[in-house]
C-alpha cells in the first residue's frame, strides 16, 4: 500500500509545473492552490519564526506531501519597528542612529543611501578623500555580510566548520570597524558631507591589509572543504534554479540576477562614489542554482578584497575628509524627490526620499534588497524541494528579514 | 498510524486541549535540604542552554558568541533549537506585537528551571524606540526578566557578563523569574492580552 | 530622456514634468491612464524593472501619491510615474499581472496606507501587523508616539531629550535664560494686548 502512495506522490510532482493557466489577470504567480488537508495526504507545518534554519526572524508556511514542499507562503512582520513612521518624526541627523538599524549585516549600506539622498537633495559635495574612505567602508561591510554568508550557506547544509570559520573572520573585519568607527555592529559614521572622521593613523592600511591576507587564506580552505565537497555538490547542484526571464518579473538583483547570467550590477550601471576609477569586472555564473550562486559570492569576496586593495593604492593620502556644515539640527533640505540605489552584497538597495522643505523628512521609503527575493520569488522556487533543503535555500537568496518589514 | 485514524483527526478538526495541557502551572518551591538545594543550584548554573530564537537585531550578536572566538560552551551554554531542551530564553532586542506572541508561547513550552534574559537597551525601556507603534517598551509588564544586559547593541563580552551575573543569582537562589510568573500569571496575561489583540492562544499552554 | 518622455507625453497625457537628474526623471499621470502608460514603458520603452511601489501621503492637499520607480537596464536610466489619488476611499488599478513583485508591494501599501489594489493576490490578508484594529500606521494623522504610550507602558523617568535645549543648558546657560526671558515677556505682552482686545 505504501508503494502505492509513493508512486501517485511523484506523479503529482511532475504535474503541478506544467500546469498553465492562459488568463493574463491570473498568471503562475499569481494562483492561489487549493489543498485538502482533510485527505491525509498533505501536511501544513510552519518553518520558523522559532526555528534555527530561518534566516533572521520569519516563517514559512510550508505544505508537504511526504518530503516534499507543494506550497509555501511567506509570512514576515517579525521584526517590524516602523522605520519610515520614525524618521517622519525625527529630524535629518536624528534619523543616522535609527537608518543603520534597518539591514543588520549591512548597516553602512543605509548611511550611505540616506546621506546621499539629502546630499542629492540639498546640493552638497562630499570631498574627494571622504568620498575614498566611504567606498572603502561600504566594501569593507560587503566583505563581512559575503563572509558570514558564504558560512551560513554552509552550515545550512551541514558543514558546520566553515559556518564557524566564516563567523570568526568577520570578527576580524568587525575589530577593523571598531577601530576606524568606534562602533562594531552599528557605526553612524557616514553623514552628510562626509564621514565622521579621518583613519586613527598611518598604520591603519597596513592592518587591514593583514586581515584581508588572512581571508584569502580562509578562501582557499573554503575551496577545499565546501566546493569540492561531494555532499556538498550532490546537495546544492540544480537546487534552487531561477530561470534568466524570472530576474525581470520578479526584480531579482545582486548575485542572485548575476547567478542567472543577466549582467546587473549597480556599480557598472550606475556608478556611484568612486567605482569608476576602480579596476574590475563584473563576475556572472550561468548555472544559476544554490551552487553557482554560492560560488559567485565567493568570487564577490575575493573581488572586494582586490577592490579594498586599490583602494588604498588610488586614494589621495590628505585631505578634508567631510565639508563645513551649518548647525545639524536645524538643517532644512529644501523641498524634492529622489530615489538613489546602491549595490549590496544582496542586491540593489535604494532610498526613496521626499522633503518638503521642513526639518523633517516627508516620506522615507527604504527598497530592501531582498525584498523581492523572500517574497515573492522564495513562494515560487520552494515548491518542489525537499524540506531538509529549504533552510539552503533560505539562505542562498541571502534574504535578511529586517530590510524587508523595517 | 493508520489511514482512518489520520482521518478521523482530519474530520474532527484539531482541539488543543486534546493535545497540550491547560492546567495552571504551580510554583516550584526549592528543596529543602541546604546541601541539595545548593547542589541543585550549581548544576544549573553550570548548564545554561539557550533557546536561538533570534527575536531582533541582537541575534547578529549570537553566532560570535557560540563560535571560536568568544566561545561561551566553555561555560557550559550552548544553543538548542527547541524550548523543550532550552533553559535560557535571550529576548535580543526589541520585541514587536507579532514576535510576542510567539515568544509567549515558546516560554511557556520551556521547562523549570528557566531564566530570562533582556538584552539590549530595547528590551528595558522601548530603546530608541521608544516612540514606534509595533514594539513594547518594557519587556518585564509580559515576561518574567531575571537579568538585563544593556547597550545598543551589547557587545559579546558584555553578554558574558551577564551570564556571569545570571550564575551569581541561580547560586545564590535568586533567580526566581519563572515562579514570579506563576505568581502573577493573571496579571501578566492581563498586559499581554491588552496589545495581542487577536488572542487565539490557550490561557497557559506547555 | 527628453523624447522618452515626450512620446510618453504623445501617447498619454504628462500632467506634470520634472527632471531630477540625467537618469531619473518624474512624471505625473492620470489614475485611469498609469497602468496603460507603464505597461507601454515596460513594452515598448524597455523599463522592465519594477524598482518600487510607493505611498506618499499630502494630508493638506487631500491626497495620496503613488509612486512606481521603473528602470531601463539598456539606458541605465529611471522613470517614475506618479500617481495622484484621493484621500477618501482610495482604490489603484493593481499591477500584479506585469510584475510578480508588485503583489508583495501592494499588499504592504494596502496595509499601511489603506490603498485598495482588486484582484491583486492575497492584498486582504494582513501582511506585517497582526490584530491591527486602528487606522493605517503610515498615514499622517497616525500618531505614532501617542499611541505607543497610550499601548505599551513607558518606563517613567524618561526624560525628553530636545538637544537644543540640552546643548544650550550646557554650553550657553546665560544667554539661553536671557532668551528664554525675551520670549516669556513677548509673549506675556501678546496675551495681554490680545485681552484687552
Amino acid at each position: 500500500m505504501k508503494s502505492k502512495e509513493l508512486s501517485e506522490t511523484i506523479e503529482i510532482n511532475q504535474q503541478t509545473p506544467t500546469k498553465t493557466i492562459l488568463n493574463p489577470w491570473q498568471p503562475f504567480w499569481a494562483e492561489q492552490k487549493e489543498f485538502d488537508l482533510k485527505s491525509g495526504k498533505y501536511l501544513k507545518i510552519w518553518h520558523g519564526p522559532q526555528h534555527p534554519g530561518v534566516t533572521g526572524n520569519m516563517a514559512l508556511e510550508l505544505t508537504l506531501q511526504g518530503d516534499v514542499v507543494v506550497d509555501c507562503k511567506t509570512h514576515v512582520g517579525y521584526l517590524h519597528r516602523g522605520f519610515e513612521k520614525l524618521m517622519e518624526r525625527r529630524k535629518f541627523i536624528q534619523c543616522f542612529p535609527i537608518v543603520c538599524r534597518i539591514c543588520v549585516p549591512e548597516p553602512d549600506y543605509n548611511e550611505y543611501l540616506f546621506a546621499a539622498a539629502v546630499e542629492e537633495l540639498a546640493g552638497i559635495q562630499v570631498p574627494e578623500r571622504g568620498q575614498w574612505i566611504r567606498t572603502l567602508v561600504l566594501e569593507m561591510i560587503r566583505l563581512a555580510s559575503l563572509t558570514m554568508g558564504l558560512g551560513g550557506q554552509a552550515g545550512a547544509f551541514g558543514l558546520v566548520p566553515v559556518g564557524q570559520w566564516g563567523v570568526a573572520h568577520r570578527d576580524f573585519i568587525l575589530d577593523l570597524f571598531e577601530e576606524l568607527t568606534g562602533g562594531r555592529i552599528y557605526h553612524m559614521y557616514i553623514i552628510p558631507g562626509g564621514v565622521r572622521q579621518d583613519f586613527p593613523d598611518d598604520e591603519f592600511p597596513h592592518r587591514v591589509e593583514l586581515v584581508l591576507q588572512k581571508l584569502e587564506k580562509l578562501i582557499l580552505d573554503i575551496e577545499k572543504l565546501m566546493f569540492n565537497n561531494a555532499v556538498f555538490k550532490a546537495r546544492t547542484k540544480g537546487l534552487g534554479k531561477i530561470p534568466a526571464e524570472w530576474v525581470e518579473l520578479f526584480g531579482i538583483t545582486g548575485t542572485n540576477a548575476r547567478a542567472a547570467g543577466v549582467p546587473i550590477d549597480v556599480r557598472k550601471d550606475n556608478p556611484y562614489l568612486v567605482y569608476e576609477q576602480l579596476d574590475f569586472e563584473m563576475i556572472l555564473g550561468s548555472a544559476s542554482d544554490v551552487y553557482e550562486r554560492s560560488l559567485l559570492r565567493k568570487e564577490e569576496i575575493l573581488n572586494s578584497i582586490n577592490l579594498i586593495r586599490q583602494i588604498f593604492k588610488k586614494m589621495p593620502n590628505k585631505g578634508e575628509v567631510r565639508i563645513k556644515l551649518p548647525n545639524v539640527l536645524h538643517w532644512k533640505v529644501p523641498a524634492g524627490e529622489t530615489y538613489v540605489r546602491a549595490e549590496t552584497s544582496r542586491g540593489e538597495m535604494g532610498y526613496y526620499m521626499v522633503t518638503d522643505g521642513s526639518e523633517y523628512p516627508r516620506r522615507v521609503h527604504v527598497r530592501g534588497a531582498s525584498y523581492t527575493h523572500a517574497m515573492a520569488l522564495l513562494e515560487q522556487l520552494a515548491v518542489g524541494v525537499s524540506i531538509a533543503d529549504v533552510a539552503g535555500l533560505m539562505v542562498s537568496l541571502q534574504t535578511c528579514p529586517p530590510e524587508i518589514e523595517r | 498510524m493508520e489511514d482512518k485514524e489520520i482521518k478521523n483527526v482530519m474530520d474532527e478538526g484539531f482541539k488543543p486541549e486534546v493535545y497540550f495541557c491547560d492546567a495552571r502551572p504551580k510554583v516550584v518551591t526549592p528543596v529543602a535540604n541546604k546541601f541539595v538545594r545548593k547542589f541543585y543550584n550549581w548544576a544549573q548554573a553550570n548548564s545554561l542552554w539557550i533557546l536561538a530564537f533570534g527575536t531582533g537585531c541582537g541575534s547578529i550578536e549570537l553566532p560570535p558568541l557560540y563560535k571560536a572566538r568568544y566561545d561561551v560552551s566553555r561555560f557550559g551554554i550552548f544553543p538548542r533549537p527547541t524550548p523543550r531542551q532550552a533553559g535560557v530564553f535571550i529576548i535580543s532586542g526589541y520585541l514587536s506585537v507579532k514576535t510576542l506572541k510567539r515568544v509567549i508561547r515558546s516560554y511557556e513550552q520551556m521547562q523549570n528551571p528557566k531564566f530570562v534574559l533582556g538584552l539590549g537597551s530595547c528590551t528595558v525601556n522601548g530603546g530608541m524606540y521608544f516612540d514606534s507603534y509595533n514594539t513594547i517598551n518594557r519587556l518585564d509588564y509580559y515576561l518574567p526578566v531575571d537579568v538585563y544586559i544593556a547597550g545598543c547593541m551589547p557587545r559579546p563580552e558584555a553578554l558574558i557578563a551577564g551570564f556571569n551575573e545570571l550564575k551569581k543569582l541561580i547560586k545564590e537562589g535568586r533567580a526566581e523569574g519563572a515562579n514570579k510568573y506563576v505568581e502573577n500569571l493573571d496579571w501578566y496575561k492581563a498586559n499581554q492580552k491588552k496589545i495581542i489583540k487577536d488572542w487565539d492562544l490557550p490561557e497557559y499552554n506547555w | 530622456m527628453e523624447d522618452i518622455l515626450n512620446r510618453l507625453d504623445q501617447k498619454f497625457y504628462v500632467q506634470a514634468r520634472y527632471v531630477q537628474r540625467p537618469n531619473l526623471a518624474f512624471v505625473t499621470l492620470k489614475k485611469n491612464v498609469a497602468v496603460q502608460a507603464i505597461t507601454y514603458l515596460r513594452d515598448v520603452e524597455g523599463f522592465r524593472h519594477l524598482v518600487m511601489i510607493s505611498a506618499v501621503d499630502y494630508i493638506e492637499q487631500n491626497m495620496f501619491q503613488l509612486t512606481y520607480i521603473l528602470h531601463n537596464y539598456q539606458l541605465h536610466s529611471d522613470i517614475a510615474v506618479r500617481v495622484e489619488l484621493d484621500r477618501e476611499n482610495p482604490v489603484m488599478d493593481s499591477l500584479h499581472h506585469l510584475w510578480a513583485a508588485a503583489q508583495v508591494y501592494q499588499r504592504e501599501i494596502k496595509e499601511m496606507f489603506g490603498i485598495d489594489f482588486p484582484g491583486s493576490p492575497r492584498v486582504d490578508e494582513p501582511m506585517i501587523l497582526e490584530g491591527w484594529d486602528n487606522i493605517p500606521p503610515m498615514r499622517k494623522e497616525f500618531d505614532t508616539k501617542k499611541y505607543s504610550e497610550e499601548t505599551y507602558f513607558p518606563r517613567e523617568g524618561r526624560a525628553s531629550c530636545d538637544p537644543v535645549k540640552i546643548m544650550e543648558k550646557k554650553l550657553y546657560r546665560v544667554e539661553a535664560e536671557v532668551k528664554y526671558e525675551i520670549k516669556r515677556v513677548v509673549r506675556d505682552n501678546r496675551n495681554k494686548s490680545a485681552d484687552a482686545n
